[in-house]
């Protein structure tokens, strides 16, 4: 079966950089995407929408669609996985794992831990808050949120760190921020305007149209972001203690 | 801001191998453990060549996801994988 394997994948290859020589140039100015959308965006993002970062403009403002039903997407997959492999009785029937003992107080790696968390915490939420002006945004925000909650749960052990972020919150938290993300765009129907189209909001919020759009980039990047920090954290406690929350790595 | 695609092509190149390296690493290596590292670091020369062709927001989530959660979801997927079979 193996030749037979290397021969799939030589084709696949070849295939692959067969079609690489009709993608056009990097960075080329005559592309379709460069010639027709990117100036639009480019020279009209900052008057629409108030926001310096075009990256962060493009993906929550003119392609809202696409980031709210990413931020779907991972929520289903958190509750996939615990669909699959989320189990209340103990004991019986475990997944045999081969995890090595964990033995002693590793003290140099807790203190380490306990100094580094509280900086990676605010350095998400600034991550998450300055989107508008440097790169970054929800995504990025969320996961090192999350990721300090994964750095907590490694370095103590998972019962201390669910502890401190229980199951059942990280659930809540999952599905509030996808609701947070759809209920900015209900508020802007409601409004009389299309799904979201944060010009909307300024009617509530009493700013200009543009600033309005500003504002509805920043509440669903929050909303992105609750929700990937509680997928993150919620696809690692199920995957590190096989789903009975007894013991982590 | 300007940018000379072709003045660090010796950069790119040195990313390449390294990635190249670490991909042919992470099927060879035996340890489960060290292959997922291994991921981790391939992760992160993918970071720098987004960097590199200034894609400064993408380097970012790499960064993020592929370097950090990623590596640390593989991990704790391979403590349910026997290390010593043969397969």
């Amino acid at each position: 079966m193996k030749p037979f394997a290397r021969i799939i994948l030589f084709l696949c290859a070849v295939m692959m950089l067969t079609a690489t020589v009709d993608l056009p140039d990097w960075a080329d100015p005559g592309s379709p995407a460069s010639t027709h959308l990117s100036p639009g965006f480019i020279e009209q993002g900052y008057h629409e929408t108030a926001t310096p970062n075009v990256v962060t403009a493009v993906l929550a403002d003119y392609r809202s669609y696409d980031t709210l039903f990413e931020s779907v997407v991972v929520f289903a997959a958190s509750l996939v996985v615990m669909l699959v492999l989320r189990r209340t009785s103990t004991g019986t029937s475990r997944i045999k794992h081969f995890r090595p003992k964990r033995e002693g107080r590793d003290t140099i790696l807790r203190g380490a831990a306990q100094s580094i968390i509280p900086v990676m915490q605010i350095f998400a939420l600034y991550v998450l808050f300055h989107g508008h002006y440097s790169p970054g945004g929800g995504f990025q925000g969320g996961v090192i949120f999350g990721a300090s909650f994964i750095l907590l749960s490694l370095c103590y052990s998972l019962k201390f760190a669910m502890q401190r972020f229980k199951e059942k919150m990280v659930l809540i938290c999952c599905a509030c921020g996808a609701l947070l993300y759809a209920g900015i765009g209900a508020v802007c129907l409601a409004m009389g305007w299309n799904f979201l189209g944060y010009a909307g909001l300024a009617g509530l919020l009493g700013v200009t149209d543009v600033m309005a759009r500003s504002h509805g980039i920043l509440a669903v990047e929050a909303g992105v972001g609750i929700t990937v920090m509680a997928v993150m954290v919620s696809l690692y406690y199920d995957l590190a203690s096989g789903g009975d929350m007894e013991e982590g790595l | 801001m300007t940018w000379d695609a072709n003045l660090l092509w010796q950069f790119d190149m040195l990313i390449l191998l390294m990635m190249v390296i670490c991909a042919v690493a992470a099927l060879s290596l035996k340890g489960l453990v060290s292959s997922a590292v291994v991921t981790g670091a391939y992760s992160f020369f993918t970071c720098l060549m987004w960097t590199h062709m200034m894609a400064v927001d993408v380097a970012f989530t790499e960064a993020a996801v592929g370097a950090a959660v990623s590596t640390v979801i593989i991990v704790a997927t391979a403590q349910y994988i026997n290390p010593w079979s043969k397969d």
